[in-house]
């Protein structure tokens, strides 16, 4: 086994279905010959061939709908959109079209697509660049949004997506693409869909949490373990549908919660996970549950981002706050 | 290629388009530099377009007109009235940045006071704004013309098609510029559409529409001022596509050697804009060789100044940061 990073856990995952799956197309703008714009396909066209690892235009929108069709004739398309703020123009494929296809013909067909984009903030890319927008695709039953939060999820949820029958939204955080290495086996394996991991496990309070945030959540447990509050954390991994029953036997032995997301505080994930353990574990809080989310504006300035983006500070202060109840 | 006599314009006139000409050049190279240091956090270049950027604006009236740039149009956005120093605050991300007072990304030009609307990032958008801000000046009998650009893998969005139709249902008067340099990233013109020109497009909505060098400052400079005297006179848009060049990477995070061969870019800087049109104004006596190099020493010092300016300038106030979401 060797130390890689997240983004070369997701190379290699494409690597390995492209061999092992022959229907299986890698496209999107620059993902040939260029690998990407941050190296995800770096090789794979070069080995696999111009036929499986192509560039498209630069349209989204083109690229949602080639990609339904490729789906209905038996192939199984992974199309990149090149950063998610560029979501907007592939919205009506995502939300009007492929995450409805199984219901709205009665089981008859489906969509194995997997759509792969970048994310996040952090990085000192401004707005349309940075953004968090997995909330919106939440919203949307049918399509399942998988984030992984380290390289060795990364590369089990990215194979177990590219084998789903169904449609996956796959959210690679930017920040989480070179920032640290892991342990990685060379060969295949799965990580299951809509099911959460417990990344610590504690007693006292219960963090829940996913992507790049997981990693300042383990810092805030780090940070709170030395004045004796042991922290559990939740890392969701697939956020929609969401693993409830895992939140819950948590919350059922820590009786508080704290929700960490990246994402604007308005709606969004961090609302919906509060919303399951409101209706179906209130009795087993002893303080209100509380969220750490970024303020409720659009994606900041570059000199606003540290003061906007949620930290382990802010996780840690939100748990004391739920301690001190 | 034509001469620059050819275009009619005067002398000073000629003199004050090439000062902005290697304006744009040296800024340019500047921000790379600043980029390389880290004192810049991204840069995206528009060598290889400088003298198609001046002659395009040339033909409006900049104080009148509006103008929707794109990414590459440092050079433009100069011409349209924009400092050397506003330029190097919005790449420096500072408060004073007419743009967006550093809100947005750096090369995402814009000016109320200019009438430059700055750019959403979401590439092709601008067109279709084009067309709303050309709308609004037939509602109001107002007498501006606007000017939009992208780049030509831009074209293979829908909102390009949406934009042209309904400007050429309305007769509106708008010009839409393309400039076309060869590459959308890495992806090549064979990949992103394909017609010959894209000026081929213009058939689709009974549109008038010219391919030029963007190389020519005459021919480009002729072609726009058509543009601007049709919609002036109530004859609707038309779409220019300017052939440039992009002789740097994407932008500063991208690495060209992956997709473009040592060959391809020194033949590109054998026709390198910049110093074509710095002949043609010697061999047609309009400056001396020696007044060229005095110009250049000039703009060195006056990007010098504004570097030095705009590094003093203040940073968005962190206060500031839950500001204008809502009246
Ligand atoms: C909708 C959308 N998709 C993707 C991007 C990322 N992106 C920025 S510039 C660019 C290439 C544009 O190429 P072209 O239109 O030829 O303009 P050029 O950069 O060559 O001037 C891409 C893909 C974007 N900004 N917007
Ligand atoms: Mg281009």
């Amino acid at each position: 086994m060797a130390k890689k990073t997240m983004i070369k856990a997701i190379t290699d995952a494409l690597d390995l279905e492209l061999a092992h799956d022959d229907k299986l197309l890698v496209f999107g703008e620059d993902v040939g010959k260029n690998g990407g714009v941050f190296r995800a396909t770096e090789g794979l066209q070069e080995k696999h061939g111009e036929d499986r690892v192509f560039d498209t235009p630069l349209a989204e929108s083109g690229i949602g709908g080639l990609s339904i069709g490729l789906a209905l004739q038996g192939w199984h398309p992974v199309p990149e959109i090149q950063f998610f703020g560029f979501v907007f123009e592939v919205m009506d494929s995502i939300g009007g079209q492929m995450s409805r296809f199984r219901y709205r013909m009665d089981g008859s067909r489906h969509l194995p697509i997997t759509i792969r984009s970048a994310f996040g903030g952090g990085a000192k890319t401004p707005e349309m660049h940075s953004d968090s927008f997995e909330g919106l695709i939440t919203q949307f039953p049918g399509i399942r949004v998988v984030v992984p939060s380290n390289p060795y999820d990364a590369k089990g949820l990215l194979i177990s997506s590219l084998r789903s029958e169904d449609p996956v939204l796959f959210l690679e955080h930017m920040r989480l693409y070179r920032s640290f290495r892991e342990e990685v086996p060379d060969e295949s394996y799965t990580v299951p869909l809509d099911k959460a991991a417990v990344a610590r496990e504690g007693n006292d309070v219960t963090i829940v949490t996913y992507g790049a945030m997981v990693r300042e959540s383990l810092k805030a447990a780090d940070e709170l373990a030395k004045n004796n509050i042991s922290a559990e954390v939740i890392d969701l991994r697939t956020i929609a549908p969401l693993d409830v029953e895992t939140i819950l036997t948590s919350v059922k032995k820590t009786g508080r919660v704290v929700v960490v997301q990246e994402a604007q505080r308005q709606a969004g994930v961090g609302a919906q996970v509060a919303a399951e353990i409101a209706e179906k574990g209130i009795l087993y809080l002893d303080a209100p549950i509380s969220r750490v989310a970024a303020p409720d504006t659009p994606y900041p300035f570059a000199e606003a981002e540290p003061d906007w983006l949620p930290n382990s500070n802010d996780i840690v202060e939100a748990v004391k706050k739920v301690r001190e109840f | 290629m034509k001469t620059l006599a050819a275009s009619k314009l005067g002398k000073d006139d000629l003199i004050a388009t090439y000062r902005l000409i290697k304006l744009g050049r040296r800024l340019d190279e500047r921000l790379w530099q600043l980029n390389r240091i880290g004192k810049v956090a991204f840069h995206i270049s528009g060598q290889g377009s400088e003298v198609a950027q001046a002659a395009m604006i040339k033909a409006f009236n900049t104080k009148r007109d509006y103008f929707l740039p794109y990414y590459r149009d440092m050079t433009a956005a100069m011409g349209w009235g924009v400092t050397a120093e506003q330029i190097m605050a919005g790449s420096l991300g500072k408060a004073a940045d007419p743009s967006s007072h550093g809100r947005q990304m750096p090369n995402h030009y814009g000016s109320v006071a200019h009438r430059i609307v700055s750019f959403g990032s979401t590439v092709t958008t601008q067109y279709l704004l084009a067309t709303g801000v050309a709308y609004a000046a037939l509602l109001d009998h107002k007498d501006y013309v606007t000017l939009v650009t992208t780049g030509e893998g831009s074209t293979a969005q829908g909102d390009f098609h949406e934009a042209l139709n309904i400007a050429s249902i309305k007769k509106l008067p708008v010009v839409f510029a393309i400039e076309n340099n060869g590459y959308a990233i890495s992806t090549p013109n064979r990949e992103e559409f394909a017609v010959k020109q894209l000026a081929e497009r213009g058939k689709a909505y009974n549109m008038p529409a010219e391919a030029v060098d963007g190389h020519d400052f005459t021919a480009t400079y002729q072609a726009f001022a058509k543009a601007v005297s049709r919609a002036e006179k109530g004859k609707g848009p038309t779409l220019i596509e300017v052939m440039v060049d992009r002789l740097t990477g994407h932008s500063s995070d991208d690495n060209q050697n992956v997709y473009r061969s040592k060959e391809e870019m020194a033949a590109l800087k054998e026709n390198d804009n910049v110093p074509l049109f710095e002949k043609q104004l010697s061999e047609e006596k309009i400056l001396t060789p020696a007044e060229i190099a005095n110009i250049d020493a000039e703009i060195k010092e006056m990007v010098n100044q504004a570097t030095q300016a705009a590094e003093k300038l203040p940073a968005p106030a962190a206060e500031t940061l839950l500001d204008h979401v809502y009246a």
